[in-house]
């Protein structure tokens, strides 16, 4: 009904008669918008920001996690990190993880976008089952592998007589990587896919008149146009790499042996195991930096896509 | 031929992947029915019996009965709160109506990254001063502050589809802003707040970091934490795992599938975090 009125109200709306009256008006809705935007904003500040400041004050004290009292101990905590042998390995594993998500769960997520693509009947059956994995729980998905894959009594490693990769060194933390990039894939499919589909219909046509084969559209037109979407979701995945904490400490704790340990997990145990809160806010402001200079990145490829 | 050929391996492809997808949670549907005396064996085989009982000891032992409860109620505080502030805010954002617009979508952009390890222990530490732990609206309004600001940049695009003549009618009909936005822009935004509601309602019921930090006490865990528990008890014991997990899984692939164009179309139009 009121889209139906819109067009009436071009005319009188310009005849307006005091311009004193209109910008009181307009003051007086600023006021009004600054009220209705300040409920999302105070909670971010008041949640995130502001904690977040504490962290950065309490990573340079003995703080144990007990009130707010606690002794200024200048860049200790932060040289007893680096000198900590099993904070080497978290960094080492970040960045592998780091690795291995900007390649696997990019590949298949454009291999599977780009065949979707072309099956339109069955697009959203696949989309749906692609999804499944990532729409469940962390905690569900971890325990599911644990119990029936991982298991050397009665799960697929144990049938196959094979000791599961999350009890060896060298691979424990590979086994939690694989389980969340199951759980991830997906997502990135459809990302992809609904990326691809705003690409113009008559690059793709000039393209294909061209003589150019499904090969050399997607590399020629289609990656190409989806370049904005494959860079912010690959600065996505660097800030996300620094962070991984799930599925590591469900699936081996950072075991054994600290060999799949993360910076998450070295952080968290540094606070509730041991209560060192000090330290695990020394710990969170590294991966914060790496994070942080990946959300500035990803801020500023997307300025143009904001502010427009 | 050659095209006919091409399809057929495109859609074998694509089949190999949704497979990969299934096969775990086919095996929790498998061995969710097996009895002791078939836990041992291969995992792939069909269950000979159907063993209910392990449903009976998962719902007992995984305390499904209080997660239920509990996890309806701290994703409902998130949902609630999250709709409520960030379509407010997404109205304002995208009518571009504070002059200082530019500097909160950045502000939101950063905030959007900011890793949780920033803030946790600090607002742990808070909570615990205020003897807020174990409480599940506080985890609620948590994960809502942390989910915001990408409810916002998405509620912000759903309102920028509804044309300026549409306020401008409003407002000429002397609609306060109140007025306007609950009786006329909410309800063409709706498949925004249902896009949101879902994709942040999923968000918050799996969530584990910062509800297992905050809920320790037994009787206010989460669906996901009570499962966790459960694991404890039975981890060599498939069968009542396998049933716990089943219960876990079947809610939220329903509403997931229900809901599906909603989610699909909330994840391809802008970049969701997980």
């Amino acid at each position: 009904m009121l889209t139906a009125l819109a067009p009436d109200v071009g005319s009188p709306g310009k005849t307006r008669p005091h311009r004193s009256r209109h910008g009181n008006h307009f003051r007086k809705r600023t006021f009004t918008n600054y009220l209705l935007v300040s409920p999302a904003l105070l909670l971010s500040i008041f949640i995130v920001v502001i904690p977040g400041i504490f962290t950065l004050l309490y990573a340079f004290t003995d703080w144990n996690g007990i009130g707010f009292e606690a002794e200024f101990v200048g860049v200790k905590n932060l040289q007893d990190i680096i000198a900590d042998p099993v904070f080497a390995t978290s960094l080492t594993n970040n960045i592998k993880w780091l690795a291995l998500f900007l390649t696997l769960p990019v590949i298949i997520g454009l291999l599977t976008a780009a065949l979707l693509l072309r099956c339109k009947r069955m697009r959203t059956f696949y989309q749906v089952i692609f999804l499944m994995p990532y729409v469940l729980a962390p905690v569900v998905n971890a325990l599911v592998w644990q119990t029936i894959i991982y298991n050397p009594v009665g799960g697929v490693f144990g049938l196959l007589g094979i000791t599961p990769p999350t009890a060896l060194q060298p691979t424990s933390l590979y086994a939690a990587a694989a389980v969340d990039m199951w759980h991830y894939w997906g997502f990135l499919t459809v990302v992809y896919l609904g990326a691809m589909r705003q690409t113009p219909v008559d690059q793709v046509e000039a393209a294909t008149v061209d003589g150019a084969g499904g090969w050399k559209v997607f590399v020629h037109v289609y990656l190409p146009s989806i370049r904005p979407t494959l860079l912010l979701m690959g600065v996505m995945t660097v800030i996300f790499s620094f962070l991984a904490f799930d599925y590591v400490y469900l699936l081996t704790q950072g075991g054994p042996a600290n060999s799949s340990e993360v910076m998450g997990t070295f952080a968290y145990a540094f606070a509730f195991s041991s209560f060192q809160f000090g330290k695990a806010a020394a710990v969170g402001l590294i991966m914060s930096f790496f994070g942080l200079l990946a959300s500035i990145l990803y801020t500023w490829i997307s300025r143009r896509s904001l502010l427009k | 031929m050659r095209n006919y050929f091409r399809d057929v391996i495109g859609h074998l492809v694509l089949a190999i992947f949704a497979v990969t997808a299934l096969v775990p949670l086919v095996l929790v549907l498998l061995n969710s029915f097996k009895g002791n005396s078939e836990i041992l064996g291969n995992p792939f085989l069909l269950p000979r019996e159907f063993a209910i009982e392990n449903f009976v000891t998962a719902w007992k032992y995984g305390r499904f009965t209080e997660g239920f409860v509990n996890s309806l109620l701290l994703t409902g505080t998130t949902v609630a709160v999250v709709l409520i502030c960030s379509s407010l805010a997404g109205y304002v954002l995208a009518g571009q109506k504070v002059r200082s617009w530019p500097i909160i979508m950045v502000y939101l952009t950063m905030a959007m990254t900011v890793p949780i390890q920033l803030f946790i222990f600090p607002l742990y530490a808070v909570a615990a001063g205020l003897g807020l732990i174990d409480n599940v609206f506080v985890v609620g309004v948590i994960l809502a502050a942390i989910n915001m600001p990408f409810a916002t940049f998405l509620m912000r695009t759903f309102f920028l589809n509804v044309p300026v003549e549409v306020e401008e009618a409003a407002l000429v009909d002397g609609l306060n802003a109140f007025q306007l936005i609950t009786r006329v822009l909410l309800p063409m935004v709706r498949p925004g707040l249902i896009t949101v509601g879902v994709i942040v309602g999923l968000n918050a019921w799996n969530e584990f970091l910062i509800s297992s930090t905050f809920l320790q006490g037994r009787d206010v865990k989460t669906l996901t934490l009570g499962f966790l528990t459960m694991n404890a008890t039975f981890s060599t014991d498939i069968g009542p795992m396998m049933a716990g997990a089943l219960v876990l899984i079947l809610p939220v692939l329903v509403v997931f599938i229900a809901l599906q164009r909603y989610v699909v179309d909330g994840m391809a139009s802008g970049a969701v975090k997980g």
